[in-house]
């Protein structure tokens, strides 16, 4: 079933519980300026048990076809289902790059694509430019962030391409214009075979997600004690931000290992990270140095993390905190 | 059972950096080398199940991508803290490939060797790509489990059910034997090469073998299968001089605030 000439840059978009992830609004909104110098389209695909209600808000954002992989069994994610939906699309469209977000669905379901369609695989990209002889460069940190390579498929193969979660500008939201919505089929899974998701249990006390989130305010050694970190979590529930730690709160068992930013943590791209009590190594760089703005407060001047903060505060945490959650509050009851 | 740890020689990872002058790699010379972090949560896991139930068979498998990895000093290092044998890929034309030609090298060397369960760290801390094991599952046409930080083997049943992390909780998923896991932080506590461990590693058997052991064709593996490359790498924009917000605490907070909301447009 050929499409002609046209060029599609294809974007999965990432549901949980029938909730689209932002990440997938960005991955359109970088689809449709890689489609522009090629004069091509976007089709988004969504994939799970319930996923038609949402066609409306992906043609909203720049998708020009949608097409559904609806089927009552894909409750949970199955890497297995997913890929071969994309896969089958993929076969179809021809498209000139595969989009989706570096979350743990996209950069799992990312790397099994590529292998499956012998195409090019280049995960957690933070920048992506168009060449003038129409080959596609991303740029993506290696070395926990502290070197970046520009990479490039070797041949005019498929490319599966993940974005970093809040680095691409989302497609702006249009009135959604006259869009194919179209149904594609799942095909039947043994779970004899695949590995199939029982269940999915949710860490309770993490109201933000740390990839996600805008603002991040982080707590470490600093803190001194675990019950400390309520100081942290005020900060944050003013800011309507996510909690992280460093690697030494969380080896502490100040917190779990989920709240860990950092090399062996999670990596983050907020607007705004806050260090709070953390010394910064370079291994809780790996982590945040991404970040738009950096804002530290250490008791020690000599931290390095206030080589890498925007703006810094020499100070001592359990002054500095309250006085901060109060001045944020105040600030915002006043606007 | 029959367990094989795909490992990978990375560079420590406090090591300062240096680029080639033509920019395109480090400076490969005279690197501190360090078994991937992650690998080594996978070859604790291995080592674990085996003791669990007493039977079975550690393999470690590690492919040399570039002439200056001293990959069988990681492999040493893995049989010293009780993996059994090693199986180390090295021929010219393994070299210069990406993740995905270095799964097809993987997977053939796989599939020579048999297996029950393949353990991989969940990515490497060099290119941190995060791929590679899901790559070889996928060739191999096995299931996998990646980033995971908790699993249960079970022989009777020929299953595993493993706890893998997703953003704000964590996946419990089922997978038949053979599959392929991916060891996230959080899965065992890594115990360090004992003294007679050392010893007894120098006598265990590490198994060198080519391209022509594997009978993979040239242009599958190495840099004549990548299908990425690597036009250019530079150190990230370095950030601007912090500013540090002088006064008493109550007049640096003022400040801050004052900023993010006028400056950064964030409050």
């Amino acid at each position: 079933m050929s499409q002609g000439t046209e060029q599609w840059i294809l974007v999965f978009c990432e549901q949980r519980d029938g909730v689209l992830k932002k990440v997938g609004f960005e991955a359109l909104g970088a689809a449709t300026r890689l489609a522009a110098p090629l004069k091509g389209s976007v089709a988004a695909v969504a994939i799970g048990a319930a996923v038609s209600p949402l066609a409306p808000d992906l043609a909203a954002h720049g998708a020009s076809r949608v097409l559904l992989a609806e089927d009552t069994r894909l409750i949970h994610y199955s890497s297995e289902a997913y890929t071969a939906v994309l896969a089958d699309i993929a076969l179809r469209l021809n498209p000139f790059a595969i989009l989706m977000g570096a979350t743990a669905m996209g950069r799992d379901v990312a790397a099994k694509l590529a292998a499956r369609l012998k195409g090019a695989l280049i995960q957690d990209c933070i920048g992506l430019q168009m060449e003038g002889d129409g080959t596609l460069r991303a740029t993506r940190p290696i070395y926990g962030g502290k070197l970046r390579a520009v990479v490039q498929a070797t041949s005019s193969t498929f490319q599966v391409i993940t974005l970093r979660p809040n680095v691409f500008e989302p497609a702006a939201r249009r009135a959604a214009p006259d869009v194919q919505h179209e149904s594609v089929p799942v095909p039947a899974i043994d779970p004899r075979t695949t590995a199939t998701v029982r269940e999915v249990q949710r860490v309770a006390g993490s109201k933000r997600e740390l990839t996600e989130a805008s603002i991040i305010v982080s707590g470490g050694r600093g803190l001194k004690a675990p019950e400390h970190f309520k100081l942290v979590e005020d900060l944050a529930e003013a800011l309507d931000a996510a909690v992280g730690a460093s690697r030494a709160a969380v080896d502490a068992g100040w917190k779990p290992h989920g709240y860990q930013v950092g090399l062996t943590g999670k990596t983050v791209s907020p607007q705004l990270y806050i260090a709070c009590g953390i010394s910064g190594a370079i291994q809780h760089q790996a982590g945040m140095s991404s970040a738009r703005t950096i804002v530290a407060v250490n008791s020690n001047p000599n931290a390095p993390i206030f080589k890498l903060a925007t703006y810094g505060i020499v100070g001592d945490l359990f002054e500095v905190l309250p006085l901060l959650t109060a001045e944020v509050k105040r600030h915002k009851a006043a606007s | 059972m029959k367990i094989v740890v795909c490992i990978k020689q990375v560079p420590a990872t406090e090591t300062k950096l240096v680029l080639l002058a033509d920019g395109t790699d480090i400076d490969r010379a005279g690197l501190s080398l360090i078994v991937n972090p992650y690998d080594e949560f996978a070859v604790e896991e291995a080592l674990q199940i085996k003791e669990r139930f007493g039977a079975g068979e550690v393999t470690v498998l590690s492919l040399r991508e570039h002439p200056l990895q001293k990959t069988e000093d990681a492999l040493r290092t893995c049989l010293a803290t009780g993996a059994d044998k090693a199986i180390l890929l090295s021929d010219p034309a393994f070299e210069g490939g990406d993740g995905f030609s270095a799964a097809v090298a993987l997977a053939a060397a796989l599939r020579r060797l048999g297996y029950d369960l393949l353990l991989f760290g969940k990515q490497a801390v060099d290119d941190d790509a995060a791929a590679v094991g899901i790559q070889v599952a996928e060739l191999l046409g096995v299931p996998h489990v990646a980033v995971v930080n908790k699993l249960d083997v079970r022989p009777e049943s020929r299953t595993v059910l493993a706890h893998r992390q997703i953003e704000g909780g964590l996946e419990v998923v089922e997978a038949p034997l053979p599959a392929v896991i991916t060891c996230q932080k959080g899965l065992n506590e890594p115990r360090y090469p004992s003294l007679p461990g050392i010893m007894k590693a120098k006598q265990k058997p590490l198994e060198v073998w080519t391209r022509e052991t594997l009978g993979v064709p040239a242009d599958e593996v190495g840099r004549g299968g990548a299908k990425t490359r690597v036009i250019g790498v530079t150190p990230p924009p370095s950030r601007q001089a912090g500013r540090i917000l002088s006064g008493d605490a109550a007049t640096a907070v003022t400040e801050l605030v004052r900023l993010l909301h006028e400056e950064v447009k964030l409050i």
